[in-house]
């Protein structure tokens, strides 16, 4: 098969997904070839991946987070996908989980160790982390305010600071250990991290010092979760695979940001940039 | 062997539970309960080694960086270490109750090649030592387990075995009912939980005494299904015999005469431009919306099952109403949902529980998290709602769950023919939800918990999920002819009422059970969640069946239409049940009903001479109907389908109350829905005719301030009452409807569908034995779908910048009946607010206008604390300074004193901020309209209040103002 400039991507739906459609949407409308495919195809046959540039696990409650979020669908795709993911993530291919998604490839191990973990630990045995519990014990939907702290990752290149709508129980990131951290942070993994979110007419709180595994922790409502140094998203290494909690598919138009009448917003919103780099990443 | 793998928050996580529990106890006065440890655990019962058990129950069920786990075998005996000397409490889920987890928890550790048998999940508590045994029997009843659904196990689990079910053994019942006097009838219809009327019970008697056999007891439950309050709606529209103070009238159809009546009138009124598509006819009503594109709209409550088990109730409730749509024409795909609960106070103090009623915060409480979790869980996002709180709420919560949902243009009707087969698709059919309908239609007593356990169910939003992602293409690939939910009276009703036209066999041997032993009668009026029915032709059987298996939903047939105007039973090919359509739909004897209303007496209402009303306007922001409730929003997803355009918290700190919401439901078109709704059980005490009115002029209100188009906007009205045999409180209701007439002919807005919900009253017995029974006030919701051709020209209620104007259009007069003011003042009488019905239609065209022409930056209803409040909420979600004057004001509204220009409550009015520039155009476009200059934005951050003679009314920060909004809800 020869590289076309119009990459696939496969936003992969399990029972209990629900932002599939939106997702889709995204990627359809920055001018990708999209298609929303059930879990149960894939398992059928898992070499049905490798027609796709792309992987989407979009956001939702797979299996209804029974167990814990995600856990049943990561189990599918570490115990019976072990293959056909470690075929996409070795080759120069991107995978984004949002939200649900973003759990789903944590808890699998996809992220954050990408490639090279997936081949050297199949069994996912010692886990860097996690996302669990929010502080605050309960669903929180919300606004927040995020810096670009990756300057390699692929879905985020060309942005700064954006606004983007989490919405989740389960999205504190809680990493085993103090060198687990900071190894995300040396090795440019750490993609996204929660700011201070002024009122609108207030100065932000915070310096634009660039987000650092020392940061405090910033407090709710700024983030949400009380994810470790604030941090939102995580990449692999290659900066090919990106997980975030917040959500980049509701906010393609200015309609949807929650102060647009007052600001007097119009035309794209901030989060479709995300999905544009991902399908310019083949162009 | 039986496993138990127990799982808890590790050292350095807190343990949320735990805190939770140790809360809830002293708000009860549980004073011995001071160190709690909360886990969970799943037992699992498989033949597979300890090593394997361990392994893989090790990965899958724990979260190793933030929980331990320990994992223990149960061999029936209670002599297993307990954990030092703490007592433990297990909470477990009685037999058939359904437990998601467990269902999910067995698949997928099957996946992992581990043979698992069964699957339970338990919830532990070890409480210190030292507790007394009746502060822990009290946190064990009130705060750990709910008795309608879990039931606890003291020290270690002495069982060995989790298996479910027992076989069934078939027998044929049949009821002597030919034999039985008007006592023994009686006694049969209660003790059979049938809740039928003595006069229904002998037509049946009757009607089987010409057949010269006695009914099954399937045929009874069958009749007792279709004829409840609940499925049929018999006493509304039946006859009734209403007088007030001027006039007496006979309804022979009640609703129809009043409600339907309306809508039949407007359609006819707007001839070639009728834009309704289907009222009154299915489970949800339709209107258009675009040319590709209809919408739906349905609002139902569930009010007895949320008084049970808040938790449960709302969340069934929620999905309840989400299968209307689907169930409506050929299927419609869910849009967004709302929300409307009447709670008593959440303060109200434990000592004056009545027996068998929940503290209302934990009702609260488990009612939200109910909504949250079915809404979020299925991706539909929950954008509008209210709560309401009175005290006559306590023993009778209201649950108002609502469902938009768009369609297909031209899929709004749907037949089965015959030779279509019956399938059912979705959830398995359990014990659970057994007598539901006819439960709903009764009054709650202390009792009911005990008599209708099974009346609980508790969802599982991902089935449902599972079945809309199917049904929808199956829709689009025309697999079937006719589809409907199974909600209330189970296959009962929803077979019944597709039949009804032409007739239906069922085999109910062939129903999937979620375990054995169920009987026949109890598959057939199993109100098991998550279910729909489809009439599907033969030759497309195959072809919906492997879609379904596709996504791993089930489905199966279970019967065949047929044309023969019967209804009939079967089980194992043998006949159990035989019933013509025609004695099931039409068989009912007529209830009639006397309804009288005799208006209170007017008495007047004068509010206290003062000279700062700061305190008041405090107190109206800080009272439980106006309060935020943001708590609850930010619970649910609201954002779900990214059709997001206007958000219920709107603002410069996205915490201001937006009047309505308004999605997107194609994302490829600019045409939004508008989403508000209308309630005040207040006014009701005063006359409920102006209440209705009130309801619909404040849908309305909202609607429009947010720029929706007036003559788009289609109502639902739901309608819960008390016990309507007594004539007075259904002469309450007969005027409410008479108030829906009037208001929606008025503003030329159709109904396009509703519900009622009768007999919401409690009774108990109090201390001194003597029967006590609490009505809930009067409630009539009224929701409101609205439409805006262009979502960029949508306006929210958040001021925008200092230096504009502030108007005020409509009229405002002396009207502080059921006001909050008079709440606050503990004030009662005073005229209820009475909106002008040959002026307020065309202010909202004007209105509409003015938002069309680009010149309104923020626009606000005025509903409870009037005028006041509008301008502190305003100025508190925008951040900008508000100096109002009430000169003009003053001037315009002939002798009104200043506090009651402040606060009256008059309908029909809103709050715009224009542009000094922009006035004009303002203006121009509302010419005709009363509209006054009451005030100008700044950049201060404190509201004030000027009267026409220069005194301060109001000074206080906008921080005062939104701390006392935000305090009484402000919960953790």
């Amino acid at each position: 098969m020869t590289l076309m400039a119009t990459p696939r991507v496969c936003v992969l739906r399990a029972p209990g997904t629900n932002c599939d459609v939106e997702t889709a949407h995204a990627f359809s409308s920055c001018g990708a070839n999209t298609d929303r495919v059930h879990l149960f195809r894939v398992l059928e046959s898992p070499g049905l991946l490798d027609d796709y540039q792309v992987l989407c696990v979009p956001g939702g409650f797979s299996y209804g987070d029974d167990i814990g979020a995600g856990v049943i669908f990561s189990n599918q795709l570490r115990g019976q996908l072990s293959e056909a993911i470690g075929r996409f993530l070795s080759e120069d291919k991107l995978a984004l989980g949002i939200c649900n998604g973003f759990q789903v490839l944590l808890k699998a191990g996809v992220l954050p160790g990408g490639a090279a973990a997936w081949a050297t630990d199949p069994e996912n045995h010692s886990p860097d982390a996690t996302l669990t519990w929010n502080t605050n014990g309960r669903y929180t939907a919300r606004w927040v305010r995020l810096k670009i702290v990756s300057t390699s990752n692929v879905f985020l290149r060309g942005l700064d600071e954006l606004d983007l709508p989490i919405a989740h129980a389960e999205g504190r990131l809680v990493p085993r250990d103090p060198d687990v951290l900071s190894g995300w942070f040396t090795n440019d993994q750490v993609g996204l991290c929660y700011r201070h979110r002024p009122h609108d007419g207030q100065v932000a709180g915070n310096s634009d010092a660039t987000p650092a595994a020392s940061d405090p922790l910033l407090p709710e409502p700024h983030n949400p979760n009380g994810s470790t140094a604030n941090i939102a998203g995580l990449g692999d290494p290659s900066g090919r695979v990106l997980g975030l909690m917040p959500h980049p598919e509701r906010f393609l138009h200015a309609t949807q940001h929650p102060r647009w009448t007052r600001l007097g917003l119009s035309g794209d919103g901030d989060g479709l940039a995300i999905f544009r780099n991902a399908v310019e990443y083949f162009a | 062997m039986l496993w138990e793998i127990e799982v808890r928050p590790s050292a350095n996580e807190t343990d949320r539970e735990a805190a939770r529990v140790i809360s809830a106890g002293r708000d009860l006065g549980i004073t011995t309960v001071r160190d709690v440890h909360a886990s969970r655990s799943f037992l699992i019962e498989t033949d597979a080694g300890s090593d394997r058990v361990a392994e893989t129950a090790g990965t899958l069920l724990v979260d190793a960086i933030v929980e331990d786990h320990s994992i223990r075998s149960l061999d029936g005996s209670a002599d297993s270490p307990t954990d030092d000397g703490n007592q433990l409490i297990n909470v477990l889920f009685k037999p058939g109750v359904t437990d998601n987890v467990a269902q999910s928890t067995l698949k997928a550790l099957g996946e992992l090649g581990l043979p698992v048998e069964a699957v339970a999940t338990c919830r532990k508590y070890r409480v210190n030592s030292d507790a007394s045994a009746t502060d822990l029997a009290r946190l064990a009843e009130r705060v750990l387990a709910n008795d309608a659904i879990e039931h606890i196990v003291e020290g270690p689990l002495a069982i060995d075995s989790i298996a479910l079910g027992s076989d069934y053994t078939f027998q044929l019942q049949s009821v002597a009912l030919r034999d039985m006097d008007d006592d023994a009838l009686q006694r049969q219809s209660r003790d059979g939980q049938l809740y039928l009327s003595l006069e229904e019970m002998r037509t049946i008697r009757d009607h089987f005494t010409s057949l010269d056999r006695d009914p099954t007891d399937i045929e009874l439950e069958t009749i007792a299904q279709t004829w409840s309050e609940h499925c049929s709606h018999k006493t509304l529209g039946g006859r009734i015999h209403y007088q007030d103070e001027s006039t007496e009238r006979h309804f022979d159809q009640m609703l129809k005469e009043t409600i339907f009546e309306a809508t039949t009138v407007i359609r006819e009124r707007l001839g070639d431009d009728d834009w309704c598509v289907s009222v009154f006819r299915d489970n949800a009503g339709i209107v258009t919306f675009h040319d590709t594109l209809d919408v739906c709209f349905k609002v139902e409550t569930h009010n007895h099952p949320s008084a049970l088990e808040p938790y449960g109730g709302a969340n069934t409730g929620l999905g309840g109403v989400i299968r209307d749509p689907l169930g409506t024409g050929m299927g419609a795909r869910p849009v967004c949902n709302t929300d409307v609960f009447c709670f008593a106070r959440p303060d109200t103090p434990v000592e004056e529980l009545p027996p068998g009623v929940l503290h209302p915060r934990s009702v609260m409480r488990g009612v939200v998290s109910g909504v949250r979790d079915y809404g979020n869980r299925m991706g539909i996002p929950t954008v509008n709602g209210a709560i309401c709180f009175d005290d006559r709420f306590l023993g009778n919560p209201l649950v108002f769950c609502g469902n938009v949902a768009t369609i297909p243009v031209g899929l709004s009707t749907k037949a089965a023919r015959p030779g279509d087969l019956v399938v059912t698709v979705g959830g398995r059919t359990g014990r659970d939800g057994i007598h539901g309908a006819t439960f709903s239609s009764a009054e709650l007593t202390d009792e009911s918990e005990e008599l209708s356990g099974g009346a609980v169910q508790i969802g599982n939003a991902i089935t449902e999920k599972m079945v809309v992602d199917v049904v929808l293409e199956a829709r689009d690939r025309k697999l079937y002819s006719a589809i409907t939910d199974c909600g209330a009276g189970g296959f009962s009703s929803a077979v019944g009422e597709m039949g009804e036209e032409l007739g239906v066999e069922v085999w109910l041997d062939r129903a999937p059970l979620k375990y054995e032993g169920l009987s026949y009668t109890e598959i057939w009026i199993s109100e098991a969640q998550e279910r729909m029915v489809l009439a599907v032709p033969p030759e497309n059987w195959d072809e919906f069946h492997s879609l379904c298996d596709s996504e791993g939903v089930e489905a199966a047939v279970i019967g065949e239409f047929q044309d023969t105007g019967r209804l009939v039973l079967k089980y194992n090919d043998t006949l159990v049940g035989d019933v013509t359509m025609k004695f099931l739909h039409d068989g009912r004897p007529p209830v009639i009903r006397e309804a009288v209303y005799t208006p209170p007496p007017e008495e007047p209402l004068e509010l206290p001479s003062r000279d700062r009303w700061d305190e008041d306007l405090l107190a109206i922001l800080g009272s439980l109907n106006v309060c935020s409730k943001e708590w609850v929003i930010r619970q649910y997803d609201h954002e779900v389908q990214a059709g997001s355009v206007l958000k219920p918290l709107v603002g410069a700190a996205d915490d201001g109350p937006s009047d309505a919401a308004v999605v997107r439901p194609d994302l490829e078109s600019a045409r939004g829905l508008v989403v508000s709704c209308g309630i005040n059980p207040h006014y009701g005490d005063l006359d409920p005719y102006w209440m209705a009115i009130a309801a619909i002029d404040e849908a309305l209100r909202n609607c429009i301030a947010t720029g929706a188009d007036p003559t788009r906007i289609a109502i639902l009205d739901n309608f819960c009452w008390g016990n309507t045999e007594r004539p007075e409180t259904l002469g309450t209701l007969v005027r409410a409807a008479l108030g829906c007439y009037d208001a929606a002919i008025a503003f030329g807005t159709p109904f396009i569908s509703g519900k009622d919900s009768l007999n919401n009253e409690f009774a108990w017995d109090d201390e001194s034995g003597q029967r006590q029974n609490v009505a809930i006030p009067s409630t009539l919701l009224i929701s409101a779908l609205g439409q805006v051709e262009d979502i960029s020209r949508v306006v929210s209620m958040d001021l925008k910048q200092s230096g504009n104007r502030l108007l005020l259009v409509g009229h405002t007069r002396k009207e502080l009946g059921g006001s909050h003011i008079a709440l606050v003042n503990s004030l009662g009488g005073g005229s209820v607010p009475r909106v002008d019905l040959d002026t307020a239609p065309e202010r909202l065209v004007r209105l509409h206008a003015a938002i069309g022409s680009g010149s309104v930056r923020s626009c606000h209803d005025l509903s409870e604390g009037g005028l006041a409040v509008a301008a502190a909420e305003m100025a508190f979600a925008g951040g900008i300074g508000v100096s109002l004057n009430l000169d003009e004001l003053a001037t315009v509204s002939d002798g009104l004193q200043a506090a009651e220009l402040l606060f009256s409550e008059s309908p029909t009015r809103f709050l715009v901020e224009v542009t000094a520039e922009s006035e004009s155009t303002f203006r121009e476009a509302v010419e005709g309209q009363p509209v006054v200059q009451v005030g100008t934005t700044n950049d201060g951050d404190r509201l004030e209040i000027i009267s026409d003679d220069g005194r301060t009314l109001v000074d206080t920060s906008l921080t005062d103002l939104k701390q006392a909004w935000q305090a009484p809800l402000d919960w953790n």
